[in-house]
């Protein structure tokens, strides 16, 4: 009804090629953005930002750093959450040795870090591929997160082991520590993964996102066609690692405040994952869905009796929501074992279609 | 493209929007684990803080005239969901938020001096918290990790005939391998070096705390004359177990108050028996007090306690965890004439609080634990503790109150609550003031 492309007319290549060629898409983009940055600052209550807005854009970064690896390079990692780890000690450790320089600076230089690291432990992949690659990746994040509780100066010898982040202000409002505000912190991460987010469209879409689709596809196809596997791949691990390493900081800095080896151990990997697999392998959007689905529906799930004037124990509730988030986990799987972005295609598809079947 | 996001987001902040508390209460939210590996720990002190507070209101109408309304919120001892619950209650006011993990109570307190909510993490918690000067926000009475360890230390060289003869002794810490179990170390190495004794260290990572098989065989090898734990849910009954694997003398393997739950010690069974905790409330149902929890809650229905666990070492901390929230609201509410007290109120009433024997005995709760007195600048006040056994079937009582070594844990106390403001400016500077102690 509304969703048709019907008069939209292309005059030139550009914009056959534009990664959102319907109008209503285009439109739908923007409402969205106004919606992100100007409607949920300006309603959305403490606990909207700093429980559900914030952690959600900062495993949608997480989630697309997996995304660009696993499912458009087709490595198979579960170190992420060390690799956000990396990212998280790294800008602890540049923001109190440099502390006059902006934090922005250090947030995004982490990333550097991480992506170095991504480097060393993505040399497997040159000779090992599949399940054999995550064996070797898992090995990265156990040797991570040893390194986060065993070496004191990670942490700058606290006793608690843990990172505490100290408040940090930009153009003279407090973005990090305890005095700064859920819209102040919600909108900086919102810049951060809209600008990445951005950045990881034009990647997947240009020369290196066809180059690790290619390594993906078929390696031995790829390298007869000119592609080198071995940087192909390393690149891959480093950008995914950077998104991670990025993800990481925001997760320490931005969201929690405060951070220890336990916040990046291997639950947290998995969890990427499955965000990843249950959004869409390949698929930014998908990235979206997968970190709303995953870390939005238990919240949804336990505050539903509550709204419903229902008094069920704390502990019940949790069980259910347990039981539930992993039943739809499964049935999403069988309906669409692509992934929620798969689902969107298709709805878009039949609204184009609409009233017809096909 | 993100429309079912949008649409998500805003059913949330309907639902958000939606709760509208009572009049006329107290909101006390207790942040709980009744789920994950932790939950053996967990279950019994959840119990244990909603029955007495369930009591008070059934009993008495709650406290001074004011009901108290009570609220779980389910954490899995995850720091995330710590802050989630946080988050969600915090616009609920809360008087008083109980993390009941080192690591939330670590995340919460830099966000509690700025909303302004008490946070009282009975003996757990960061240690330098103690001192008011800098953290007027936060309580962690009785005793903080430093004391504990003090006072096993103690215990040690009273069994080894003196301080002195623990030259030349080897001691193993076996240690939850994240903030809580770290805490006691600095402590733990500098009294090594003033007593000449050895420590072997054994960490448990916590995805490891049911798998200590290998860790045991280490201290097989190294065979310390003492062994000293702080662990926490599953990994207590694990290391009991190993440690009666092994043979280890178990009459010489001692752990904190986290590490005394009945059934911390009872599944391994007769190689159990000997086993010591540091403690600092009675077991056992005895008094009163529990009684009216028994007939005013459990038998009525309104509670999740087993008949047979009240009573047990766990579930009266539980109690005395919320004996002191109790305790701390009576006396806000005569500081400052109110009868519904706010978090501000509540802060005033930790400061001045004083637990007397007399009133313990008022409460029903006659020598359930020793007094309690949290000052202005003292927010723990570091009281004794003793040393329990376990015979095989239960809790016995086998030292004196123990006392920690001020003159050792002090000094530690202020250049760590020092090296905390430090590392965590600019950091609020005290503007409370304080009142008078009553």
């Amino acid at each position: 009804m509304f969703y048709r492309e019907a008069g939209q007319y292309k005059t030139s290549y550009a914009a056959d090629q534009a990664i959102f060629p319907v109008l209503q898409d285009r439109l739908g983009l923007i409402a969205i953005l106004i919606v992100a940055f100007v409607v949920i600052p300006l309603t959305g209550n403490e606990f909207l930002l700093q429980a559900v807005m914030i952690p959600f854009l900062v495993f949608t970064l997480a989630t697309i750093g997996l995304n660009l690896l696993t499912g458009y390079t087709g490595l198979l990692s579960l170190g992420t959450g060390a690799f956000m780890g990396v990212g998280a000690y790294a800008c602890y450790k540049l923001a109190t040795i440099f502390p006059q320089v902006n934090l922005l600076v250090w947030v995004v230089a982490s990333g550097f870090f991480a992506a170095g690291v991504g480097v060393l432990f993505g040399l497997p992949s040159l000779r090992i591929k599949g399940f054999y690659l995550a064996v070797a990746t898992l090995a990265a994040q156990f040797f991570l997160s040893w390194c986060f509780i065993r070496i004191p100066w990670l942490y700058n010898y606290n006793i608690s082991a843990s990172i505490e982040v100290p408040t940090r202000t930009l153009f003279g409002i407090p973005v990090t520590g305890p005095t700064a505000a859920p819209v102040t912190r919600y909108l900086v991460v919102l810049s951060i993964v809209v600008v990445m987010t951005w950045l990881a469209s034009n990647l997947v879409h240009g020369r290196i996102g066809r180059m690790w689709m290619a390594v993906r596809d078929m390696d031995i196809a790829a390298e007869l066609i000119g592609i080198k596997l071995y940087r192909t791949k390393l690149l891959a691990f480093a950008v995914s690692s950077f998104y991670c390493g990025v993800a990481g900081a925001m997760l320490a800095f931005l969201w929690l405040g405060a951070a220890e080896s336990e916040s990046f151990n291997i639950n947290q990997s998995f969890l990427v994952l499955f965000m990843v697999i249950i959004g869409g392998l390949g698929s930014l959007t998908g990235s979206f869905f997968g970190a709303l689905f995953i870390w939005g529906l238990p919240i949804v799930l336990r505050n539903a009796p509550g709204a419903f004037g229902l008094s069920i124990t704390a502990a019940t509730v949790e069980h259910i929501t347990f039981m539930v988030v992993g039943a739809l986990i499964v049935f999403f799987l069988i309906v669409e074992p692509n992934g929620l972005a798969r689902l969107w295609q298709i709805g878009k598809q039949k609204l184009r279609v609409w009233p017809f079947p096909y | 493209m993100r429309m079912k996001q949008l649409a998500l987001g805003v059913a949330l902040a309907g639902i958000m929007a939606a709760p509208a508390l009572a009049q006329n209460s107290i909101f006390v939210p207790l942040l709980t684990y009744r789920t994950g590996p932790f939950s053996n720990s967990g279950i019994p002190i959840a119990n244990g803080m909603h029955d007495y507070l369930a009591m008070l209101n059934e009993r008495d109408g709650g406290i001074g005239g004011v009901k108290l309304a009570i609220e779980e919120c389910e954490t899995g001892y995850k720091n995330e969901k710590g802050v989630e619950c946080y988050e969600a209650l915090k616009s609920k006011k809360p008087v008083v938020v109980n993390p009941y993990s080192t690591g939330i109570t670590l995340a919460l307190i830099p966000k509690a001096s700025v909303d302004h909510i008490p946070i009282l993490s009975m003996a757990y918690g960061l240690s330098a918290s103690a001192q008011g000067q800098d953290f007027p926000w936060i309580f962690n009475p009785p005793a903080t990790y430093w004391d504990g360890l003090s006072m096993i230390i103690k215990y040690i060289a009273d069994k080894e005939g003196g301080l002195a003869n623990l030259k030349g002794k080897t001691i193993g810490y076996i240690y939850f391998d994240g903030g809580y179990g770290l805490e006691p170390i600095p402590l733990l190495d500098q009294l090594a070096k003033d007593y000449g004794f050895t420590v072997k260290k054994y960490p448990v990572p916590p995805a490891d705390m049911q798998n200590q098989s290998g860790l045991w065989l280490n201290v097989r090898r190294d065979r310390p004359a003492w062994m000293i734990m702080w662990g926490w849910g599953a990994m207590n009954p694990t290391a009991v177990q190993e440690a009666a694997k092994i043979n280890y003398p178990m009459d010489h393997m001692i752990g904190v108050w986290w590490s005394g739950s009945e059934d911390d010690a009872r599944p391994a069974g007769a190689g159990g028996k000997g086993y010591l905790s540091l403690n600092f409330n009675s077991v056992g149902a005895n008094y009163p007090a529990i009684q009216d929890i028994q007939k005013y809650v459990i038998d009525k229905g309104n509670s999740q306690t087993a008949k047979d666990k009240v009573g047990d070492n766990f579930y009266n901390r539980g109690v005395m965890n919320s004996v002191i929230i109790a305790e701390a609201i009576r006396n806000a509410q005569q500081l400052t004439g109110k009868k519904e007290v706010n978090a501000e109120d509540l802060r005033r009433g930790f400061e001045t609080l004083k637990i007397t024997p007399e009133r313990w005995k008022e409460l029903g709760l006659e020598g359930f634990a020793g007094p309690v007195n949290v000052t202005c600048t003292d927010h723990n006040g570091h009281h004794a503790a003793y040393v329990q056994q376990w015979d095989g079937t239960k809790w016995v009582k086998v030292s004196d109150w123990i006392t920690p070594m001020k003159d050792k844990v002090q000094p530690l106390l202020d250049a760590a609550a020092q090296d905390y403001v430090t590392k965590n400016q600019p950091w609020p500077k005290r503007t409370e003031a304080c009142d008078k102690s009553s």
